[in-house]
């Protein structure tokens, strides 16, 4: 069966979706992001969207799910990397992702996670991985 | 030339078919990346909806040229049990399907030009149209 991959990276969970998701694909994500949270006791969930051409109110909707469930748990949600035209068209369709936590780029969003939840020495050591790459935008 | 095609809609991932369809439509129209986002994401709403609301169905995309415009018109239709309170459907919010309600509104806000006929017991027609 088809499915996104969840990627463990210390006390963080990431996921970057490179597919144009049918719905079921989408409420597949949710559910086995929910089992992983479980599995792994995670305190983070990083979702990269930068390659999604559309995100429409069902995208949308799975997405506020997910950031809900994930806080339920104990865990808080990033969306990073959503395109400009994506942005427009979501608020203009009436969607404004309420709770969702967003950052412009994976490197803002593990830094936006590790300032909320992560502390301990696997979270530092990514935050130094991902800080060799910083762009020159800062 | 006016360019004609229809597509099924029958499963989720017809869906994604749609919006892959009617992307190459409007990149071949010239549409700017925002006005083709708009038309794809509007599409997507419309094909969910003929799909679960409608029990499927079958969208068709024609290109439209109207002196210097272009255009991109999409007709969604099915024969399922029909919208008995459209206005109440076009609400934001309002949802008989356990969405967000945002689909339908949603696409009409992200068109030009928006039709809805819709027969109880006979079936749904919606006509969107994006001008370049």
């Amino acid at each position: 069966m088809e499915r996104i991959p969840i990627l463990q990276m210390g006390e963080f969970l990431l996921v970057t979706i490179q597919v144009d998701m049918h719905d079921r694909l989408a409420m597949t994500l949710q559910d086995d992001l929910t089992n992983r949270i479980s599995q792994t006791s995670a305190n983070g969930v990083l979702i990269d969207i930068s390659a999604l051409d559309i995100v429409d109110s069902f995208i949308g909707r799975i997405l506020g799910n997910i950031a809900k469930i994930s806080q339920v748990m104990d865990a808080e949600t990033v969306v990073v990397g959503m395109q400009p035209a994506v942005a427009i068209t979501l608020v203009e369709l009436g969607m404004s992702l309420t709770g969702i936590r967003t950052a412009l780029n994976v490197e803002k969003g593990m830094a936006l996670l590790q300032a909320t939840v992560g502390s301990s020495a696997n979270a530092q050591f990514t935050a130094t991985e991902w800080d060799l790459e910083d762009d020159a935008e800062d | 030339m006016q360019k004609i095609e229809e597509m099924e809609i029958q499963s989720s991932s017809d869906v994604v078919l749609v919006r892959q369809a009617v992307r190459q439509f409007a990149i071949e129209l010239g549409f700017g990346l925002v006005d083709q986002t708009k038309i794809v994401t509007a599409a997507s709403e419309l094909a969910r909806n003929t799909l679960d609301y409608g029990g499927g169905g079958t969208v068709t995309l024609e290109t439209l040229q109207n002196g210097g415009r272009r255009g991109l018109r999409l007709t969604f239709e099915d024969q399922g049990p029909g919208i008995p309170d459209i206005e109440l459907a076009l609400k934001d919010g309002f949802t008989s399907g356990g969405g967000l309600g945002m689909g339908l509104g949603g696409a009409k806000r992200l068109a030009n030009e928006f039709e809805i006929e819709s027969v109880v017991g006979e079936g749904t027609r919606i006509i969107i149209v994006r001008w370049k």
